[in-house]
């Protein structure tokens, strides 16, 4: 029998932590397009005049980190490491790992099938994750 | 290991998923491609160095370029496109017309991409 889905409690209906993992990788989609057009408008504000090549206006909206336009024809690379725009490098940063080490997660599963492989997987990707978060930020704060 | 999925090779590459089934492949190769190289440009500007130089002037070369700007530009439109689907589960109904949608803001962006990258490389 079919019993209408707001009868169900939470559970049933399936929220779990996968299920919460699966709206995140989307709603972490939107977040990046917010941060990559974010940095794209930066890049076209402070670059403006400057004869900015299309390179580095990719390389600054896929993260705003002031490495990717230290040797560049920018002048003054002053307001392109504020801490500001290190913020805003950050959140994407953490915001593409999680989203991209759960990706290699649900690629693995398809793969590995058996619950102790899925089990290790996962513990090997929350360690990578966090090692990776944590290098990020230590190039982004320390460039 | 693995799966038994009873298919050959050459039964498999005939499966007819048309659209769908290509961005599913495509969407996984370049999800996959972006999460090894920003891994390793990560790391590389982390140890820097001589090894870090060399790897990230790996990322200047032009065919990478190229391979890269699809991973990422694909990835990112295709996601938009499963994100609206899945958000307002309405749109599934018309996945096969959103797909060539899609392909429409893809190429012109992924050509004019690539024409600038080749004008930059080849051009001098």
């Amino acid at each position: 029998m079919a019993s209408k889905s707001r009868n169900l409690s939470l559970a049933q209906r399936g929220l779990n932590f996968e299920m919460l993992m699966w709206i995140f990788t989307r709603l972490s989609a939107l977040a990046m397009y917010g941060f990559i057009l974010f940095a794209l408008i930066g890049a076209l504000i402070m670059g403006a005049r400057t004869q900015m090549n299309f390179a580095d206006v990719m390389r600054w909206a896929f993260t705003p980190n002031v490495t990717h336009v230290q040797d560049t024809n920018v002048p003054d690379t002053a307001p392109w490491s504020s801490p500001f725009w290190k913020l805003a490098a950050s959140g994407l940063l953490l915001v593409a790992i999680a989203h991209g080490v759960h990706g290699l997660v649900v690629i693995a599963d398809d793969y590995l099938v058996t619950p102790r492989a899925r089990q290790i997987v996962r513990i090997i990707s929350i360690i990578f994750m966090l090692t990776m978060m944590v290098i990020s930020l230590y190039v982004i704060w320390t460039s | 290991m693995g799966l038994k999925r009873n298919v050959s090779l050459a039964t498999a590459l005939r499966y007819k998923g048309r659209g769908p089934m290509l961005t599913y492949v495509l969407h996984r190769i370049g999800g996959l491609g972006m999460a090894i190289f920003i891994t390793i440009h990560i790391l590389a500007s982390f140890v820097g160095g001589k090894g870090g130089v060399f790897v990230n002037s790996i990322y200047e070369n032009w065919l990478f370029q190229i391979f890269i700007f699809f991973c990422v530009l694909f990835h990112a439109i295709n996601g938009l496109r499963i994100t609206i689907e899945d958000l307002w589960p309405r749109m599934i109904e018309h996945q096969r017309e959103s797909i060539w949608v899609e392909w429409a803001v893809f190429l012109p962006l992924y050509g004019f991409a690539v024409y600038v990258i080749l004008q930059t490389a080849l051009g001098g």
